[in-house]
């Protein structure tokens, strides 16, 4: 069974079509490419993924359960974790609570608000089990040592990293990727390459991501879907998509 | 280094519980020698108070990020229904249980009213939650103002004018409309020289609740929200359940400030509880320093007792207090004053005798 498969996903915004017939099947495991020009469309699928739009039409299931129609909270604890285009950090909490943030609903570490408020016993052991936890997703993007600055206080590629660290931390079968190396330098993105990899393999996830940056999708992407106004222009191995004339053309022009 | 950064966080916490005691023991002692002029007498449980408004706000204000114009309301829901209670089972309970039992009274009731008020209100984001929550404060007082409840051996009435309430004989009217409620300080003669020490008590119970809180699980989940809601979200954490949680809570610790307030006075006018209370608590928060617990109750020390110690200026006395007010944010925010903070903390710390390697 596909870990993520979206039927005819479509969404109207009054009268613009935004994203039209939208197909998807990606199997577990996979590091799979969402790639097209400026304004195709992919952020928007990005959003109906995450229940941040309600998609007009179409269905999507994740691990065969239909989560289509849920909105943003169910569908992370559905498992499907997101970063996002324009970073979105808790600016001003520390890179450790960032991450702790993210492990919220995992279930070895929740206790109750007034198990908070009266310190508890569990309080102490969850807090203790979770800065570990924490400490040790800091660690895999080599963050562990800027734990206790704050979040804003971290250069641009090291936000964009904490930012994977947050939604891992939600324990996600599927993690969504927004260009995750914009703003990088080339050895920046070819470090990223590298954790991106690492990441699917140590966590078993599957993984979809959105980028311009055509060698980091040559280099680590095994299957690729091209948008081009809302609709497929045309999906497949990596190496075939980007040799074919109409990929090239959407993104070059005539 | 991670033992080390939580114990930051406690060690913090423990410094505002220890500020709020040495200005306790010091109070005291000046009191016990004498030196404590009746006016300053008069300000302690005021201070306590506002104190108590000011740190319940910051929940809201600088924890959750919403601001929030109707804090006078929920310590006038607190106050008005704490003080019926009062005066309504006066012969039945003996005064400290029943001061216990009014607290309590008072923050159940306005926890009722912020999660009431919550649920539509924090839909609204920004200036919409201001003014929702201004027009909500200002709507409480004018209810309570034509407002009259009685009670006798059939229990409460509740009605919009005197004649109204149709008690019996032995019925005893408690709140008189725009008069209020008058003489629930008297019901507590026996313990009034208690009420600083207890308004302490409930200072520490505020400040333990909120920076627990604020140090937590749900603490988290509050202040990711305020950062970042749609990134909150998509770490599947439940924003208006957070959101709301705050605005209670803060709503509830509101009601028990209202509770000290009514129970120290002789007469209980709802017409305090207006709009100038609340903007009054919010200055106390943001000078103070949004998100900054010890900074509020700093601020709220200051800016209280400033008007009434300056009353020997008269004339001046509001210039100099708005001197300060401008001081004051100056020093907390200007960025050379931080710097100058930080460079003079630094040298404080260099001189202090180097602890054990950490």
């Amino acid at each position: 069974m596909a870990m993520l498969e979206v039927k005819n996903l479509g969404i109207s915004f009054g009268g613009l079509r935004a994203v039209d017939d939208f197909n998807l099947k990606i199997e577990e495991g996979q590091l799979y490419g969402l790639i097209g020009p400026n304004g195709a469309g992919k952020t928007t699928v990005f959003n109906m993924l995450t229940g941040v739009y309600k998609p007009t039409d179409g269905k999507i299931f994740l691990d065969g359960v239909d989560i289509t129609g849920k909105n943003n909270v169910e569908i992370n604890k559905e498992g499907i974790a997101r970063t996002f285009q324009n970073i979105r950090l808790f600016s001003d909490m520390t890179v450790l609570d960032n991450v702790k943030a993210g492990l919220h609903n995992q279930k070895e570490y929740i206790y109750s608000t007034i198990t908070g408020i009266l310190r508890l016993p569990r309080y102490h052991k969850a807090e203790r089990a979770m800065d570990e936890k924490a400490m040790e997703l800091l660690k895999v993007f080599d963050l562990d040592g800027e734990a206790d600055y704050k979040a804003s206080n971290l250069p641009y590629g090291k936000q964009r990293k904490l930012e994977i660290a947050r939604a891992l931390a939600t324990n996600p079968k599927l993690l969504l990727l927004d260009e995750p190396a914009a703003g990088m330098n080339p050895n920046e993105t070819q470090e990223l390459m590298k954790t991106i990899r690492f990441v699917r393999d140590e966590f078993h996830i599957t993984i979809l991501l959105i980028e311009h940056d055509m060698k980091l999708v040559a280099g680590i992407c095994e299957e690729l879907t091209v948008l081009n106004f809302g609709q497929i222009l045309t999906s497949g191995e990596t190496s075939d998509v980007l040799k074919d004339p109409k990929v090239i053309t959407a993104y070059l022009g005539e | 280094m991670k033992k080390k950064m939580i114990n930051s966080t406690s060690k913090n916490n423990l410094l505002t519980y220890l500020m709020v005691l040495v200005i306790f023991v010091i109070v005291q002692t000046l009191s016990a020698t004498g030196n404590l002029s009746n006016l300053l007498t008069g300000l302690l449980v005021p201070l306590c108070v506002y104190t108590i408004a000011a740190v319940s706000l910051n929940l809201v204000v600088g924890f959750s990020g919403e601001l929030s114009l109707g804090h006078a309301g929920f310590m006038c829901v607190g106050a008005f229904s704490s003080a019926i209670f009062s005066n309504a089972m006066a012969d039945v309970i003996p005064s400290l249980p029943r001061l216990i039992l009014a607290i309590l009274i008072g923050a159940l009731v306005a926890a009722v009213f912020g999660l009431l008020i919550g649920i539509p209100v924090l839909r609204l984001r920004g200036d919409y939650l201001a003014i929702v929550t201004l027009a909500f404060g200002e709507i409480i007082k004018n209810l309570i103002n034509v407002m009259y409840v009685g009670v006798d051996e059939n229990g409460l009435h509740v009605a919009a004018d005197s004649a109204g309430l149709g008690l019996s004989e032995n019925g005893q009217e408690i709140l008189k409309g725009a008069l209020g409620i008058s003489g629930t300080s008297a019901l507590y003669s026996d313990i009034k020289s208690w009420f600083f020490p207890i308004g302490i008590v409930l200072l520490l119970i505020t400040l333990f609740i909120v920076q627990n809180l604020v140090n937590s699980r749900s603490g988290r989940a509050i202040m990711a929200a305020r950062d970042n809601r749609i990134a909150a979200e998509s770490n599947g954490i439940n924003v208006t359940k957070y959101k709301l949680m705050a605005f209670t809570i803060s709503a509830a610790l509101a009601g028990v400030s209202g509770v000290l307030y009514a129970h120290n006075l002789s007469m209980l006018k709802v017409s305090v509880f207006d709009y100038n209370m609340s903007i009054l608590i919010l200055v106390y928060v943001v000078l103070g320093g949004i998100g900054n617990v010890r900074g509020s109750i700093i601020a709220t020390i200051i800016l209280y007792a400033l008007p009434e110690l300056l009353r020997g200026f008269s004339t001046y006395r509001m210039l100099i207090y708005a001197v300060v007010l401008i001081a004051m944010m100056l020093f907390n925010w200007a960025p050379a004053a931080r710097d100058w903070r930080s460079r003079v903390l630094e040298r404080i710390k260099s001189l202090l005798p180097k602890k054990g390697v950490e």
